[in-house]
């Protein structure tokens, strides 16, 4: 990694950051890459690539099965690399960190398998406006074959939730489980996931917390938020695609039936039946990502360097400008809250231009960034857009980012003639 | 800058040809990109087995709304079996600009609706 000899202790440079990811040094259409897309997926450090390149020169072995030494090399790593996970996320158990290809399986496994379980007709799952399609969807296959209903907590006009709400359905509603998203992807709001987990708890009900958006950006403490389930992806945190983690609380996942029947899930099997492993691999079935673990344990690596404490600082002041700089775009419309609750994440409109033909202005200036309904149709409905364009920050990008998509939407403008 | 909007999309998405609906139209189709919620109508009036008028509506992106205003254009007077052997590429084409990967569905959304509403039925309604 960089040094980082000017910068005052707990921040970091963003400019010298970006210089550890190889990715963000090319140009395309012959300008400087500007990625403003990391909600979607974030790039990744050398030291990240170099994980999974020695680990593949070196390391590679399917595990818990051979005797033989690289099998057992591998196999440490594999387990070394979920207590980087447990540590980084202050989970009391590293056999309570499940991997798994993402959060979007994660929050499947906890539908499926604890859904299909615990659900009784009548019962009550409450989700929220914000959610992404990932914690709408399997509920919304689950309960309708358990008999269950979904309700969905509002937003208000900033695009915070209506905790009322919540409230009333606890009080009126068998409510089993809330879901809930940490930092909204596609508004940037973030929930106040603690006092919501002491209200559903108080009312007899589970937490389970999307932290896709939020447990890359920030400190995330499962044991200080109290919740239940944590649901998050490694390529969103500077790992590698294919690797994500579910944690749950232990009782919890020791009472639950597997998700995915196979190898390495089991203790015994018979032809009359199975009984099933321990945690985790009760929840791991077949061959894992194992190579890709380590990388998300180098990320993880990566990040306690810069300190999470500090990405959160960081991210704060460069959305502060991102916010600031934007509002002086004529036509632009921002969405989502101002002030502490605001992550990375800034979604807008432009006029009434199209937020696909702003992103494909954008890209020929070299700004990457996302347009469209961001996997959360219901917020977009709720909002009265049919799709938002959305630029994302993380540790690599700087003021500089945000100047350049400042000025490339001038060029939209330019196109699309004012008032377009 | 931009090359996918030039001048003449941008006069089509400003100044759309053939744009509104037809009252008792003899053939309507209606069809979106559930991905980015680009929508497009197509109304046409049948003579002698021509399109005699056709209208659109729709709302999206500049790129589907061209296009859409574009192949009204082109396929004014033409028959059935016209419309069954329009391309893709003749669409591209008429476009005249490189369009992504990403954007071909917007570029391609009023071809799929006319097509639709032509391999819909088996032979112009009769009068």
């Amino acid at each position: 990694m960089s040094t980082h000899t000017t910068t005052p202790p707990g921040t970091f440079d963003a400019r010298q950051v970006k210089q550890d990811f190889p990715i963000l040094q090319q140009t395309v259409h012959g300008k400087p890459l500007t990625y403003l897309d990391s909600a979607a997926s974030s790039q990744k450090p050398l030291v990240v690539i170099e994980a999974l390149d020695a680990y593949y020169r070196a390391s590679n072995a399917n595990i818990h099965r051979g005797v033989y030494w690289l099998s057992e090399h591998a196999t440490a790593l594999y387990d070394e690399a979920r207590e980087k996970v447990a540590r980084f996320i202050n989970a009391p158990d590293p056999r309570s960190c499940v991997f798994v290809r993402n959060a979007t399986e994660a929050l499947n496994l906890v539908a499926y398998s604890w859904g299909r379980a615990n659900l009784e007709p009548g019962d009550t799952v409450v989700l929220t406006l914000l959610e992404h399609h990932s914690n709408i969807v399997p509920w919304q296959i689950v309960t309708a074959e358990r008999g269950a209903t979904i309700r969905y907590v509002d937003i208000d006009h900033d695009g915070r939730l209506r905790l009322d709400q919540l409230d009333h359905y606890l009080r009126t509603e068998r409510v089993k489980l809330v879901g809930v998203t940490h930092v909204a992807n596609a508004l940037g709001t973030i929930n106040p996931v603690a006092e919501i987990a002491a209200r559903a708890h108080a009312a007899g009900a589970l937490v389970l917390v999307d932290g896709a958006q939020s447990v890359p950006h920030m400190p995330v403490d499962v044991q200080a938020l109290d919740v239940d389930f944590l649901a998050f992806s490694g390529h969103k945190m500077l790992g590698p695609m294919g690797i994500g983690v579910l944690w749950g609380r232990r009782e919890i996942l020791e009472a639950m039936p597997p998700f995915l029947g196979g190898g390495d899930m089991i203790r015994e099997v018979t032809t009359c039946g199975s009984t099933w492993a321990d945690l985790p691999a009760k929840f791991e079935a077949g061959t894992p990502s194992v190579g890709d673990a380590v990388g998300l344990g180098a990320a993880i690596d990566y990040l306690t360097a810069l300190g999470m404490d500090a990405v959160r600082a960081h991210e704060r002041e460069i959305v502060a400008y991102a916010l600031e700089r934007l509002a002086q775009v004529p036509g632009v419309t921002l969405y989502g809250p101002t002030g502490e609750d605001r992550a990375g994440v800034v979604s807008f409109t432009l006029d009434d231009i199209h937020p696909h033909d702003i992103a494909s202005i954008l890209d020929s200036e070299g700004v990457a960034i996302r347009a469209g309904h961001h996997c959360a149709q219901p917020l977009m409905d709720r909002l009265g857009v049919v799709a938002t364009a959305r630029a994302s920050f993380y540790v690599y990008n700087s003021e500089e980012d945000v100047d350049r998509l400042a000025d490339a939407l001038q060029t939209v403008r330019r196109i699309f003639g004012p008032g377009a | 800058m931009a090359d996918l909007y030039r001048e003449n999309i941008l006069d089509h998405y400003r100044n759309p040809r053939n744009y509104g609906t037809i009252e008792n139209a003899d053939i309507s189709y209606e069809d979106s990109n559930p991905l980015c919620g680009d929508r497009v109508r197509i109304d046409m009036r049948i003579e002698d087995g021509k399109i005699a008028e056709i209208k659109f509506t729709g709302r999206g992106c500049a790129i589907s709304q061209a296009s859409a205003s574009m192949l009204t254009e082109m396929v004014e007077g033409a028959d059935l079996d016209e419309i069954r052997e329009l391309s893709a590429q003749d669409i591209l084409d008429e476009l005249g600009v490189p369009i992504s990967p990403a954007r071909v569905k917007c570029a391609l959304l009023g071809l799929k609706v006319l097509k639709s509403a032509a391999y819909g039925i088996t032979d112009w309604p009769e009068h």
